[in-house]
């Protein structure tokens, strides 16, 4: 797994307080990790924080699993 | 009851008349106070006389010009720092007021008391709220004024940015609640400061004609209100506005 992925699952699991082992690529925020929407908001301000990257509101949309987070901060830092 | 030991609060306008007496209530039931508005002399005045009285350690001020949007954005940061702790408590208490009648109210008029009475507090509430939705702990209380829900003749300006901000708590209030945070809007009658003394005495005499309970208030009619909202004991309150303004409109 990479270095993003890592990190990205360590913030979902802090914030949420949610079990790592739950924390799967597939899993979505709301149906599978108990998130509300102002959860996903806040998981959304964490990654633009811990990453350094900005997720302007049509592409926080669009992120609802943790494979979503990863593969998007991935492009963007790959750009 | 209404104790508020060990918590942060930001009060700004707190030079001002019903200001300075919030800052003195809450300070009272042992909160730590950090008191912004323009004039850091004032503010400093403040401080010493509330401070005078003992607790002179949990007063911190911190000024700020709330018209730019930057020093709004930064001074939650710069309170918490002040106060070595974060936020529980903010008081949206600035404003200002540019009266005249429509037909000769100015653009410059009219957005600058939106920009200081309304988006100033929504920037404060905010940043102020990314902190509380963390910490699942908050008491937002914006200050807006009578005139908000019943209008004002020679106020569209200041009206406008008080039903604004009415608005604006219930939505913040439906949005934090899931998270133990409060928001809440008092509005003040005719209260006898700075801002109301510009008034022509026969208007003054007319509208305490309107006052069931036959008097202006005064700033320290206002503050025990704050520090009602401020409490845990007003845990179940939100989206709420507390009318205190002698009987004159009742709503």
């Amino acid at each position: 797994m990479s270095e993003i992925a890592d990190k990205v699952k360590k913030i979902v699991v802090e914030h949420l307080g949610v079990d790592e082992s739950k924390v799967t690529p597939d899993a979505s925020f709301i149906d599978d990790l108990g998130a509300d929407s102002l959860d996903t908001v806040e998981l959304v301000m964490a990654f633009e924080e811990a990453f350094s990257v900005e997720i302007p509101e049509d592409a926080a949309e669009k992120i609802t699993t943790v494979k979503d987070a990863i593969d998007y901060i991935e492009k963007q830092k790959a750009a | 009851m209404f104790r508020l030991d060990g918590k942060v609060a930001l009060v700004t306008g707190a030079s001002g008349g019903i200001g300075r007496e919030i800052v003195r209530a809450l300070h009272a039931q042992g909160a730590t106070v950090v008191l912004s508005g323009t004039r850091q002399a004032v503010l400093e005045e403040v401080a010493a006389s509330i401070g005078a009285e003992g607790g002179a350690e949990r007063l911190h001020v911190c000024p700020a010009d709330l018209s730019d949007a930057t020093a709004a954005d930064a001074l939650v940061a710069a309170a918490e720092e002040k106060a070595g702790a974060p936020l529980a408590i903010l008081v949206n208490n600035a404003g200002l007021t540019r009266d005249t009648l429509a037909i000769r109210m100015k653009d410059e008029d009219w957005s600058r008391v939106l920009d200081v009475d309304l988006a100033a507090p929504f920037r404060l509430c905010r940043s102020a709220l990314k902190g509380m939705l963390r910490r699942r702990a908050g008491r937002i209380i914006n200050i807006a004024s009578v005139v908000g829900v019943t209008g004002n003749a020679g106020q569209a300006n200041y009206a406008a940015a008080k039903a604004g901000m009415i608005g604006m708590g219930k939505s913040l209030a439906q949005e934090a609640g899931s998270r133990g945070v409060t928001v809440n809007t008092l509005a003040p009658g005719f209260i006898q400061t700075a801002m109301t003394d510009v008034l022509p005495e026969a208007q003054k005499e007319k509208l305490v004609g309107s006052i069931p309970l036959g008097r202006m208030g005064q700033p320290g009619d206002i503050a025990p209100a704050v520090v009602y909202l401020a409490s845990d004991e007003a845990g179940w309150v939100t989206g709420a506005t507390l009318h205190v303004n002698g009987g004159m409109a009742m709503i």
